[in-house]
């Protein structure tokens, strides 16, 4: 039964990661490697602010949410604007140099102590009995319910809004979008944006679960075997593969060894690349095979 | 005879000869001379700093040859060097094999690991390998860390120096000339394969790959082979880092390592084997710039405790800045100021 919540729990965080990642490749095409490093500066963000207003927990969520947003926006506009029309290959080591200056500024700012948001926050992370002798704690529950949420939330803003259809429009022909009166930077910038905001938020559950260190980064990328089962280009595939990834990891867990469970989700990428590459629900044009 | 200023080759010979002109001939000559002479008067500080270079080189002319010739992105190469030092450490812990068993050992792993994760290369592109080798990255630190845990070797692994008869390689200036030696033989190696059909097929693919197909190249082989070409060259490389450090452990070989690889290439300037070598002496040496300017500046003591972050910072943006206006590296400017001073006063070769 626990390895069930756990499942969920963990499935959720990791949906919570990769839905960044998916919106970015999907309309600008570029994976973003940096997104490990968006994650522990969203955890970043909020332990600064808990530090600056301490014990109030949701003003201080919402405006480590907004910078979260912010430095997405920041990103795009500083950065990888000037990558639109270089190769894609040249665009993915911006995202790699991103990521390897992200990560110095962090130990740089708030050094490599391991920190807990959670105290000055005032909040408390509890666990909570479940049926059948299972136990979640309350960042658990917060984790599955943002993951809910936020998928519910984009899901229905792409279909029905206005921004939405746009930025789908976008992300499948950016010429003809783009002859169509639609402005590609504001839809680019836009899903850099949600996708910073969505992996900060992750960052700032997981900084209150289980503390705030540099090495964060490093679970941003074990999330990446996620999109890839699930499809590079699916926002519905995420989740799926978030749940295969998550249960070969502890069933690693559970039945080999704690130290196999890092290489697991690679594995399963692995055989993923190797028998169906363009993913669960991807689409398959999307792989030029030649 | 050849000239710099335009293109006078008149026989074979000299189509196929890889320094043209006197001119050049007399500058390699005279940095041969130079590299030859300098570990006589090069204080040993310096002289460990060459020989980082030097075995930094192995790795990246790798590198190069896959990324900048071949077109393929890796993030495993951390990975492929672990493989071949721990290969190394692993059969002279065990076996107690000498150097030329756990050599060509290393080079058959690099080889086997090259092509197995390399097949995926065959059905998908750039980004999708990318990740692929990833994997390899963090499946090979594990084996590693496994390993030793394992063993008990829970630091790392000591290896012994080489010895070849009753000589051991454990003077840093006797290392100095083997890594010379192999990185001369390296590069002639690497200057000739790419302009051999392998090479050629490679930048095709690079290039364009439906067009390159078009004429004939097959792709899924060529793209096998770059992979297990560098991966062997890599392997090999991580055999020599194991030697030369006399240690192993997981902790050497993190990611950073791939970024710092990755960096030498793109900072040098991918497609060029002088790219290579201009990259990775700028990168092996910018942490002891770095270091040198931050001890000028007399920052205060709290920054200096940061190196590590700093090194990271300055890296990062020096990665960003040469991919964003310096795509060509650091062998773009170099041949811009050639071409200035060799066609001065003109602007473009008079064709």
């Amino acid at each position: 039964m626990q390895m069930v919540v756990n499942l969920i729990v963990l499935s959720s965080l990791y949906s919570l990661i990769c839905c960044g990642y998916v919106l970015i490749y999907r309309s600008s095409r570029v994976l973003n490697l940096a997104h490990g490093e968006f994650m522990a500066m969203g955890g970043y963000f909020l332990f600064t602010l808990s530090m600056g207003i301490p014990f109030h927990p949701i003003p201080s969520f919402l405006i480590a949410l907004g910078f979260s947003l912010a430095l997405g926006f920041a990103v795009y506009f500083f950065l990888m604007r000037y990558m639109a029309g270089e190769s894609i290959f040249a665009a993915v080591l911006v995202t790699i140099a991103l990521g390897i200056l992200m990560r110095g500024l962090l130990t740089l700012i708030w050094t490599s102590q391991l920190w807990y948001p959670l105290q000055k926050l005032g909040l408390e992370n509890n666990s909570h009995p479940l049926f059948g002798g299972a136990v979640i704690s309350t960042f658990g529950i917060v984790k599955v319910l943002a993951a809910v949420l936020l998928y519910g939330l984009l899901l229905l803003c792409l279909r029905f809004t206005r921004w939405g259809l746009r930025m789908r429009a976008v992300g499948e022909k950016p010429l003809l979008a783009s002859q169509r009166g639609i402005g590609l930077h504001k839809y680019y910038a836009l899903s850099w944006g949600i996708g910073a905001l969505s992996v900060g938020l992750a960052g700032m559950i997981q900084a209150c679960d289980s503390g705030l260190d540099p090495g964060m980064f490093i679970i941003g990328l074990k999330a990446f075997p996620v999109v890839l089962v699930g499809g590079l280009d699916s926002l519905a595939g995420v989740i799926p593969g978030a749940l295969i990834v998550a249960a070969a990891e502890i069933l690693t867990i559970a039945y080999i060894s704690p130290h196999a469970s890092e290489v697991a989700p690679f594995a399963v990428l692995l055989l993923m690349l190797l028998i169906r590459p363009w993913g669960l629900f991807g689409t398959k044009e999307e792989l030029e095979r030649v | 005879m050849a000239f710099a200023s335009g293109y006078f080759k008149i026989t074979y010979r000299s189509d196929l000869a890889l320094v043209e002109t006197r001119g050049r001939r007399a500058c390699l000559c005279l940095l041969g001379a130079g590299l030859i002479v300098f570990p006589l008067f090069g204080s040993a500080f310096f002289l460990d700093l060459a020989n980082q270079v030097l075995l930094a080189l192995v790795g990246a002319i790798a590198l190069m040859l896959l990324t900048g010739y071949a077109g393929q992105i890796s993030l495993g190469h951390a990975g492929l060097i672990a493989a071949g030092a721990f290969t190394t450490a692993v059969l002279f812990k065990e076996l107690h094999a000498p150097f030329w068993i756990t050599f060509p050992a290393s080079g058959l792993m690099g080889a086997i690991l090259g092509f197995v994760f390399g097949l995926p290369s065959l059905r998908l592109k750039g980004l999708y390998l990318a990740l692929s080798t990833l994997a390899l990255h963090f499946i090979v630190s594990y084996v590693g860390a496994e390993y030793e845990t394992k063993r008990g070797f829970a630091t790392g692994v000591v290896i012994d120096p080489i010895s070849i008869g009753p000589i051991l390689l454990i003077d840093q200036r006797l290392w100095y000339f083997v890594l010379l030696v192999i990185d001369v033989l390296l590069i002639l190696f690497a200057l000739n394969l790419i302009r051999s059909r392998t090479g050629r097929a490679w930048m095709a693919i690079r290039d364009r790959d439906v067009a390159a197909e078009a004429l004939g190249i097959k792709l899924s082989s060529y793209k096998l082979s770059a992979f297990v070409i560098s991966s062997v060259i890599t392997s090999l490389a991580g055999c020599l880092f194991a030697y030369y450090r006399g240690f192993v452990s997981v902790e050497a070989f993190s990611l950073m390592m791939t970024i710092e690889y990755v960096a030498m290439v793109i900072i040098g300037g991918l497609g060029s084997i002088l790219g290579a070598v201009l990259g990775t002496i700028f990168v092996v040496i910018l942490p002891y710039l770095i270091e040198g300017f931050v001890r000028i500046l007399d920052v205060p003591s709290r920054f200096t405790t940061y190196m590590f972050s700093i090194n990271h910072v300055v890296f990062g943006l020096i990665m960003i800045v040469f991919l964003v206006l310096e795509p060509a590296g650091l062998v773009g400017i170099w041949t811009r100021i050639r071409n200035y001073f060799l066609m001065w006063p003109f602007k473009y070769k008079p064709f």
